[in-house]
């Protein structure tokens, strides 16, 4: 069977046998992953997979099941088991699946799906991976230890369908070449790595490129040292910024919010931010990594500005949360296969400035550039922000030399209205994305 | 016997003849080495959350993966699929690696040794949701007695039984029967217009789920989160900088996780990537610390009686009175680098690649009276639970993060501190511990690590400790 109509079975299943509303989402997947490690493979994987989860309602208790045994019989328990397991469920005034209205898709090709995805044989891979390698190992004696290059690529499939009418499914490719050089100095040991990803083979970088870059930003970080214990600026890079706007999403997730457990919680209409900040979510820019035709409860994706300069404008909310709060979903659920829907951001991210990534280093005067973080220091709660950092040492406005073992710390409340430069250098890389950003003053610690 | 009491030959009727003929067409390329590892996973799950039960839930994943090794060469394909068509497919694939005449297994398979570190008599995904709804509502209710200032709870039970077969072309078979249960509370507690704090507790293990009504009740861990988040409602911002720090027992045994397990683990060190690599026979902690990583441990969370690639696991001393002893290894890298087997081959399930991973992770326990390190520390900080942690371990940096610590004045415990994020380097920090306590706990079962996008379950455990000087990420 199709995989569209096995969810549209598993939904009418689930109605004979007993349920008020179910909705069922099926995920397939290919992928291919190799790995070269000093010109040889070192790892090669390829497999496919295929399961399904449900939920349904009876009235208005829920129950779940998921199973990756899509045989009848396997199926058949599935359901039974989640139409059981709604009976010890409680009965949730606000549980239900979206009104027929606000179901819905884009039907316009959102160019998730490059067909050149298969084209690529095994062979080009190994080699584009090999190629990366040598890249890096080439470009400098102090690299001199290698933890590899690989290519993955992957093909997914994702179905849904639910008792109110709605069905749909889209397939999405993608493919990414990743270095990872060592660099020594003086006994020391550095690591970094880069890497360029797409929807189709033609749309990487060359691995040439991708090589030269991790082998500069492991260079980079040889020699690094402590510094002192102080007040100073900080510079993000944008890797590193799209890491604090994670934490904004989860502080507007309509979860955290109705459950109060958000330092943004009753915020709306409010100042968070300083005024040259702007928030967006959206998930129909065509392409990117938080791209989708619907969501994981069959709303469409739309726009949504979540902080337009300085403002707090709306949380991220699917059809529980909005009707928690009394508002409207934003189209922002997502799911596992099984379980209540969460919600689930699209294209977060920073609108750009004007200036350019020197500039806004230049504008931090002194302070620490940050190439990585480390740890979970962050409470969405109350805001505390303290994580560790590794990165370089700016002084006169210019990058000086490399700096490790320190953390940096502040409130995100604090660090959200401090701001100060914003570079023009905003890349999708991921389903969040930010420009270079420098706050004015954050603790640094240190010896 | 042999099979025969296996999992997989009573539900789908897989026979040592199966077996050979897999291992057969995966070495059909040559190859070196060869194994299978079949996983049948059940799980159940209830959430609780504002007083209701939010969901259940239950769900099956099974599947076969299969492994080739050629030299440093690993080749890997997995079915969902146990048909034996497919599981022959998938062996082809894997055996692409490999290329030489087709090796002949050499071994016939033979059963491993049994034992039962975890016997549970009644699976817990066997026992229907309403006992374990009873356990969330249990919870909730604690917790808001615990103090009217606790507005949020949320208790969440998960158990699951994992079957696995395992056989490898060096002629080890081997199954298991895998219980894991747990139970977690998060709550949030404010005092007036303040901002809320948190407090979150949990644990289980390869429990019988009868440890929950007897050994760790719900009003257990409810009262611990209650306590954690009652406490951080007086809690001052975090100091920043360098000073002592003094390590509760149990849980912030996660240090010893971040800053040595994961650098001892020998698939970085057989590359030289590791702070730690060519420093066997080194000092590398004070003399104070023996660190042990422990994979027999009855009904621990980090423990199994054989690793995932069938091999025992055992009690592995990785620092000796502060002397690096030796590494954590798998199959691959006892291949290559000749090392002994440590039993540590661990993998997230049948779609992953084994690899060297920590089981239950502990320093063993010293002499001072815990009180007495307290009060040997002018001023510093006391970090009894955390968040967290990550490790770079190449240059070896690694942080944790404290998710309740206090301030330490003239040898007495003062005003507690959120937020606090500790950095170190591994091979230097535990130089520093200079008082090991007499009280060596183990944390409660709460413990996952990741690496390289595989979660395994672990363990960790320490005593009081003191070390001279670490660096405190705070604002204050």
């Amino acid at each position: 069977m199709k995989p569209l109509e096995l969810t549209q079975e598993v939904v009418k299943l689930a109605l004979e046998l007993g349920a008020t509303d179910a909705e069922c989402t099926l995920a397939e997947g290919e992928e291919f992953s190799v790995s070269v490690r000093v010109g040889d493979i070192e790892k090669l994987q390829e497999a496919t997979s295929r399961s399904a989860g449900l939920r349904v309602l009876v009235g208005l208790r829920s129950g779940s099941a998921y199973t990756s045994d899509l045989t009848p019989e396997g199926i058949r328990r599935m359901v039974q088991s989640a139409v059981d397991n709604a009976e010890v469920t409680g009965e949730d005034p606000f549980a239900g699946l979206p009104e027929r209205e606000d179901l819905g898709q884009h039907t316009a090709d959102l160019e998730l799906y490059d067909e050149s995805i298969r084209s690529l044989i095994a062979s080009a891979k190994i080699d584009q991976a090999r190629r990366a390698e040598a890249a890096f190992m080439a470009y400098d004696p102090r690299i001199d230890k290698s933890e590899g290059a690989s290519y993955d690529s992957g093909i997914s499939g994702r179905y849904f369908a639910n008792s109110r009418g709605f069905a749909g499914g889209y397939a999405s490719s993608q493919c990414s070449l990743t270095a990872v050089p060592v660099a020594s100095l003086d006994g020391a040991m550095e690591r970094d790595y880069w890497y360029s990803s797409a929807r189709s083979p033609q749309k990487l970088d060359t691995p040439e490129n991708v090589g030269i870059i991790a082998a500069k930003r492991t260079l980079r970080r040889l020699g690094a040292r402590k510094v002192n214990t102080q007040k100073a600026a900080i510079v993000f890079e944008p890797r590193m910024a799209r890491m604090l706007l994670s934490h904004i999403c989860e502080a507007v997730d309509g979860d955290s919010i109705y459950r109060d457990s958000s330092f943004l919680t009753g915020k709306l209409g409010e100042r968070v931010a300083s005024e040259n900040i702007t928030i967006i979510d959206d998930g129909t820019l065509p392409g990117r990594w938080g791209t989708a035709p619907f969501d994981a409860e069959g709303v469409p994706t739309r726009r949504t500005m979540i902080i337009e300069k300085g403002i707090l404008k709306s949380y991220l909310l699917n059809t529980y949360t909005a009707k928690k709060l009394g508002l409207k979903s934003t189209g922002n659920a997502g799911r596992g296969l099984s379980g209540a829907a969460y919600v689930q951001n699209g294209n977060f991210y920073l609108e750009a400035g004007r200036l350019t990534p020197e500039e806004v280093i230049r504008q931090a005067g002194t302070g620490l550039y940050v190439t990585e973080l480390l740890g979970d220091g962050v409470n969405i709660v109350n805001g505390d922000y303290s994580r560790g950092a590794q990165g370089l040492w700016i002084e006169n406005g210019e990058l000086a030399y490399p700096v490790s073992e320190v953390t940096i710390a502040s409130t995100l409340m604090e660090m959200l209205n401090s701001i100060e430069a914003i570079g023009a250098d905003l890349e999708f890389l991921s389903t969040m994305a930010a420009p270079t950003l420098m706050i004015r003053e954050m603790t640094i610690s240190g010896s | 016997m042999a099979i025969a009491d296996s999992y997989f030959a009573r539900k789908f009727a897989v026979t040592e003849n199966d077996l050979e003929s897999y291992l057969g067409e995966a070495l059909s390329q040559g190859g070196d080495y060869a194994d299978l590892y079949f996983e049948y996973v059940a799980t159940s799950a209830v959430t609780l959350d504002e007083g209701i039960v939010k969901s259940a839930s239950q769900g099956v994943t099974m599947g076969v993966g299969i492994r080739v090794i050629s030299g440093e060469r690993t080749g890997y394909a997995y079915s969902d699929d146990l048909a034996p068509e497919r599981i022959k497919h998938a062996a082809r694939t894997a055996a692409c690696i490999a290329s030489g005449p087709s090796q002949v297994l050499k071994h016939g398979l033979m059963q491993g040794d049994k034992r039962n570190l975890y016997p549970v008599l009644t699976p817990p995904t066997e026992l229907g949701l309403r006992v374990k709804v009873d356990l969330v509502k249990r919870a909730d209710a604690a917790a808001r007695a615990y103090d009217s200032r606790v507005f949020q709870c949320t208790a969440t039970y998960a158990d699951q039984v994992k079957q696995i077969l395992v056989a490898t072309s060096d002629g080890v078979m081997n199954h298991d029967t895998q219980p894991m249960a747990r139970l977690n509370v998060s709550l949030l507690a404010r005092q007036g217009s303040d901002l809320p704090q948190s407090g979150y507790s949990g644990g289980g293990g390869r429990v019988s789920f009868d440890f929950f009504l007897n050994e760790k009740t719900p009003e257990y861990f409810a009262r611990e989160a209650g306590r954690q988040a009652i406490a951080m409602l007086d809690s001052v911002e975090a100091p920043a900088g360098e000073m002592t720090v003094v390590l509760g027992p149990g849980w912030p045994g996660v240090l010893l996780h971040e800053a040595v397990g994961h650098g001892l683990e020998a698939d970085f060190n057989r590359k030289g990537v590791s702070a730690f690599s060519g420093r066997v026979g080194q000092k590398v902690a004070s003399e104070l610390c023996t660190v042990v990583d422990d994979g027999t441990m009855e009904n621990r969370r980090g423990s199994l009686n054989l690793d995932d690639e069938g091999s025992p696991t055992q009690r592995n001393v990785l620092i000796e009175n502060g002397i690096l002893r030796g590494y954590l290894q798998d199959k691959l890298t006892t291949r290559l680098t000749g090392a002994p087997s440590t039993g540590s081959g661990r993998r997230e399930g049948y779609q992953s690649i084994p690899m060297p991973r920590m089981t239950n992770t502990f320093m063993l326990a010293g002499d001072s009276d815990p009180e007495e390190v307290i009060r040997s520390v002018p001023k510093g900080l006391y970090c009894v639970n955390f968040a967290g942690g990550q490790v770079d371990i190449t240059n070896g940096n690694f942080v944790f993060s404290a998710s309740e610590s206090y301030l330490i004045e003239d040898g007495k415990i003062g005003r507690p501190v959120r937020g606090a994020t500790l950095i170190g380097n591994g091979p230097e920090a535990l130089k520093y511990i200079s008082m090991v306590g007499n009280d060596l706990k183990l944390d409660e079962g709460v413990g996952i690590c990741g690496k390289e996008g595989q979660s395994v379950p672990v363990g960790v455990g320490i005593p009081t400790v003191k070390i001279d000087r670490m660096t405190v990420g705070g604002t204050a």
